[in-house]
């Protein structure tokens, strides 16, 4: 029981900080599509727990302890926005967090902004939720569609490669990736033409079929943003069917452990990714974070525990500047706060609320049966992100 | 030239597996008349197996081939227990009933699989010898694809022999064309049934273990095969082998060709090919024509009008309904909020598939219709909030107009199926239509006008709207429309003979719904503030189902009863982990106890209480 497990560590972190019994617990509510898509969420909710429990025992925020209220929205946005009102009205959170779905993510925005509730979008990956619709209650954590498009299009245009395709889930997701990398190529290199789109349903790939479609069109380089299980059936008859010999491939969020993982020893060489090496960053705060992880769940961190730990981080520092837990207090505070995260720093930029929490980009590489990221560099969000004004020109106005 | 060729070749890969799922769960509807929504689950439970025992056993060409046997063999025993269990329990309770069940079980199987094998994604392993690829025409085709190309058409004669020249596959086609005959000439029944579900379940559970090399096991491949397998089993025709052969045969080459073509269309595609072949072939490439007697089941009892006692219960009900706000202001008016619209979402589906007869797996599409015609209408014509409630109905009500038209000239099962394929084909307008629809992103920003934007106005605006389309389709049902619509149901050449025109009552009943299930919709837009594709597709269908047949399709007010259970349960359990295990168990439980729905109960007592 997610309730009765956050109540216990509520109660840890009481005993360990010594903090007398009338400390009234910080409530914050969080919600996130646990049933449906656990391969990230739950050690997304590992992280964000490993959180709760640090700042609880160095004696909570505000002087208070945090108490994070979980529920699971079932990947449907309807069920998310009654979640989020039951979190406001019954629960009594301060504020709301969470989230992985785009759409679901966006719902919850709308609520936010309609109920006038601080909301930290953890997860989802949509440019709308922080530029076309966004609101002056919502942040995003995580580096969006763009972004990752942008740190994956400067790699390609070093490539000799002319003659792209694509291929993509058929859905706002895929869509939103492969149109900011398309524009995002051809400003830096006119001569790059895009000859093949390939769509595949999300979760229902046929494999064999699209990977001959790729190979007769007969390109130089592919984009790929396919993931999860469509993923591993796309390289596995990419492999056999000989695609990848000769082509670059680029592809969104096939270095992040969820995804790269399950590749096991077929995971592909040479392919240039976004992702999180956390077998090889080798910093103070993430060694302290990998470390304190592995001690806690006997298992290694996912992308989506990093994004959970930092949600939680994001939170109690956005509280601790505000001062108190009242809602607009919280907003001002969290325009342009920075907070230390085990990736560094991390800021919200004030203009439109997107963290500059970045991605690490790199090459896929083989090692010891598992596929790995070498070569590679943490890509700073903010250098991926049109500048501020710009970026509150695509706001609707408050 | 070549292309086409290696294209062929793998579109008929493609279908190896296909056939597999589809082709049991022909064999069970064929024999049993349940609609399995847990052959899905049986594919990816034995998936799972097989990759699990692989694991065990270690690597090897035996090693595979074994873990795939006893995978499928596994899968095949638990078929056996959940009929054992629970489906022999009700096959005696309404048509479509035992639904239910295989929803609670496609449930406790999610859990059960995530509880035990994790939430990673498990590659499948390549078998030694099939693991390379091979020439052909200048491209390489991996050897395992030509290995299912060689395997299927084997299974398919295996399977032929094993209907056309045993004993056992004769009582079964008997059993198909005729259960009652086939039982009065003294065939254990029982034992016939459980061993189809052991063959059917069997076979998806090989159909699992055998893609494994073309991929691996995930905790989607449920959801994300048995709507393909419906389909598949429906445009070969119910219950025929070489029927669900010829379709999956159809759809692999369709999926291969059509992406060279159309690459944008993946999500639609599918459907539209069974849309056209149901439209110019209702029974499906190779299947009978359904005969017109409800097929199964004790006819429906007479709906009563409502008794004075029943009038004495529902008016302290409204009252206490009207009362409510005096006593909380909280979350509960939202829940409640959810439980009007889901009632009547369901009311709307039960008059389709109550008295109308008529079984839809796709309401939804009328419901997202509505919730999409609200939004639309605020986005682009700046409609006020009173003026698109009430319009975007209208707007559901013509797509139901059109899309009845096509439904209600088929029957049954196919008639559920079509009005699916229409559900998916708006789904994926919704979908991709960017421009107008936003696509995934939704469109956002449709709260009430300030009138109504607090908790309580928005509970009493969403109690009239509702109470006033439950009470008009109730009215409707015990007018001459309705007693009309009725007559069609149980008898439809009596119907006509007397002078009704049963398909325009029918067609008409279509309309209606629809209308109904659009004003749900706009409420719903209105309580949640914003729109996605999500409430056009399947899982939404599938809600409305469930409540309809958990509170009861012969009983008047049973739907709205499922509705509120069902809501309640839902958000009560979502509280805790593995939830879905025990909204499975508890789907089971009262699925069992009470085969007539919720809503039946009373019916059951007193019935006993008559025979005892």
């Amino acid at each position: 029981m997610v309730r009765m497990r956050s109540v216990v560590l509520l109660l840890a972190g009481c005993l360990s900080a010594g903090i007398t019994q009338a400390a009234e617990p910080i409530r914050i509510g969080e919600l996130n599509s646990y049933t449906s898509l656990p391969a990230f969420t739950l050690p997304y909710r590992n992280g964000w727990q490993l959180a709760v429990e640090q700042i609880n025992a160095d004696g909570g925020v505000l002087d208070r302890p945090l108490q994070v209220i979980s529920r699971d929205d079932g990947g449907r946005p309807g069920n998310a926005v009654r979640i989020a009102e039951e979190l406001v009205s019954r629960e009594d959170v301060v504020l709301l967090a969470g989230t992985f779905f785009s759409h679901v993510g966006l719902a919850v925005a709308d609520y936010a902004k309609q109920r006038r509730v601080f909301f930290m979008a953890a997860e989802p990956l949509t440019d709308a939720l922080i530029w076309d619709s966004g609101n002056r209650y919502t942040f995003r954590l995580r580096p969006s569609t763009y972004m990752q498009a942008a740190m994956l299009a400067e790699q390609a245009a070093e490539l000799p490669a002319t003659r792209w395709a694509t291929i993509a889930p058929n859905y706002k997701y895929g869509q939103d990736a492969v149109a900011a990398f398309k524009t995002l190529l051809q400003q830096r290199r006119p001569e790059v033409e895009f000859i093949a789109e390939q769509w595949p349903a999300q979760g229902q790939i046929d494999a064999g079929a699209e990977v001959q479609a790729l190979l007769a069109a007969d390109p130089e380089a592919i984009f790929n943003v396919t993931f999860g299980a469509d993923l591993a059936r796309l390289v596995r008859e990419g492999r056999l069917r000989r695609l990848f010999a000769g082509r670059e491939v680029v592809s969104l969020l096939t270095g992040e452990p969820e995804y790269l993982d399950p590749l096991q020893d077929e995971a592909p060489e040479g392919w240039i990714v976004t992702g999180y090496p956390w077998y090889a960053i080798d910093t103070p705060e993430h060694n302290t974070f990998v470390a304190a992880y592995q001690a806690r769940f006997d298992d290694y961190p996912r992308l989506g525990s990093v994004v959970g730990y930092n949600t939680l981080l994001a939170v109690a520092a956005i509280i601790e500047a505000a001062g108190s837990t009242d809602t607009d207090a919280l907003v001002e505070a969290a325009r342009g706060i920075e907070f230390a995260s085990p990736l560094g720093p991390i800021r919200f930029r004030a203009a439109d609320h997107q963290a500059t929490m970045g991605a690490f980009v790199g090459q896929t590489a083989l090692q010891d049966g598992r596929g790995i990221m070498v070569d590679w560099f943490y890509a700073d969000g903010n250098d991926y992100l049109p500048d501020e004004a710009t970026a509150l020109q695509r706001r609707p106005s408050e | 030239m070549s292309i086409i060729l290696l294209q062929s070749l793998t579109g008929l890969a493609s279908a190896a597996s296909l056939f597999l799922v589809a082709v049991g769960l022909s064999i069970i509807f064929g024999v049993t008349r349940v609609v399995n929504f847990a052959h899905g689950s049986f594919y990816m439970l034995g998936a799972y197996l097989a990759w699990w025992l692989h694991q065990w056993l270690a690597a090897g060409a035996l090693g595979f081939w074994v873990s795939v046997v006893v995978a499928a063999v596994t899968v095949g025993l638990v078929g056996v227990l959940v009929e054992y269990l629970i489906l022999r329990r009700i096959y005696k309770a309404p048509e479509l009933f035992q639904l239910l069940a295989t929803f609670g079980v496609v449930l406790v199987i999610q859990d059960a699989v995530l509880w035990v094998w994790g939430p990673e994604d498990r590659l499948g392993p390549q078998v030694p010898g099939l693991d390379g690829a091979v020439l052909i025409a200048g491209h390489y085709l991996p050897s395992y694809d030509l290995f299912l190309i060689a395997i299927t058409p084997l299974l398919l004669l295996a399977l032929w022999w094993l209907f056309q020249r045993t004993r056992w596959g004769i009582l079964v086609r008997a059993a198909t064309q005729d259960r009652e005959m086939v039982a009065a000439l003294g065939v254990n029944q029982t034992r016939l049934f459980t061993a189809v579900f052991f063959l059917g379940s069997l076979l998806a559970g090989l159909g699992g273990a055998l893609q494994l090399p073309k991929g691996g096991a995930d905790t989607l491949l449920d959801i994300n095969i048995i709507a393909t397998a419906f389909v598949i089993v429906v445009i070969g025709g119910l219950g025929s082998i070489l029927g669900a052969f010829l379709a999956a045969v159809l759809v692999g080459q369709l999926n291969a060709f059509g992406i060279l073509v159309f690459p944008t269309l993946t999500l639609a595609l599918m459907f539209l090919v069974m849309a056209s072949v149901l439209i110019l072939r209702p029974q499906g490439l190779l299947g009978k024509p359904e005969s017109a007697a409800p097929p199964t089941g004790p006819p429906a009892p007479r709906l009563r009008l409502p008794s004075r006692l029943s009038l004495m219960l529902w008016l302290p009900l409204l009252t206490g309904l009207v009362a409510l706000p005096w006593f909380t202001q909280g979350y509960v008016l939202v829940l409640m909020v959810d439980i009007f619209i889901a009632a009547l979402f369901a009311a709307s589906l039960h008059f389709l598939l109550g008295p109308g007869g008529m079984i839809s797996f796709g309401h939804a599409a009328y419901f997202g219709l509505g919730a999409y015609g609200a939004a639309l209408l605020v986005k682009y014509l700046s409609l006020p909030m009173l003026p698109a409630l009430l319009l975007a109905p209208w707007i559901a009500g013509l797509g139901a107009l059109l899309f009845g038209w096509f439904c209600v000239r088929l029957r049954g099962v196919y008639l559920a199926m079509l009005t699916l394929a229409f559900a998916q084909i708006i789904w994926s307008v919704a979908m991709q239509w960017y421009p107008v629809t936003g696509g995934d992103d939704g469109i956002l920003g449709l709260w009430p006008a300030p009138w109504a934007a607090d908790r309580i106005s928005y509970y009493y605006l969403s109690l009239t709207l509702c109470a006033l389309g439950i009470y008009s389709l109730r009215r409707m049902m015990f007018a001459p429309f309705g007693y009309a619509l009725r007559g069609s149901r149980d008898s439809a050449r009596r119907a006509e003979a007397i002078g009704i025109a049963v398909r325009h009552h029918q067609w008409a009943a279509f309309t209606i719904a629809g209308v109904c299930a659009g004003l749900a919709g706009s409420l719903y837009v209105y309580s949640k503030g914003s729109v996605f594709p999500d409430v056009m597709a399947i899982p939404n269908s599938v809600d409305a189902l469930i409540m309809v047949l958990l509170g009861g399709v012969q009983t008047v007010s049973g739907p709205l009863l499922g509705a509120a259970v069902f809501t309640w349960l839902h958000d009560e359990l979502s509280r805790l982990d593995y939830w879905r295990f025990l909204l499975g168990l508890s789907l089971i439980g009262l699925v069992v106890l009470f085969p007539h729905g919720l809503g039946g109960i009373a019916e059951q007592w007193r019935s006993r209480r008559i025979s005892s």
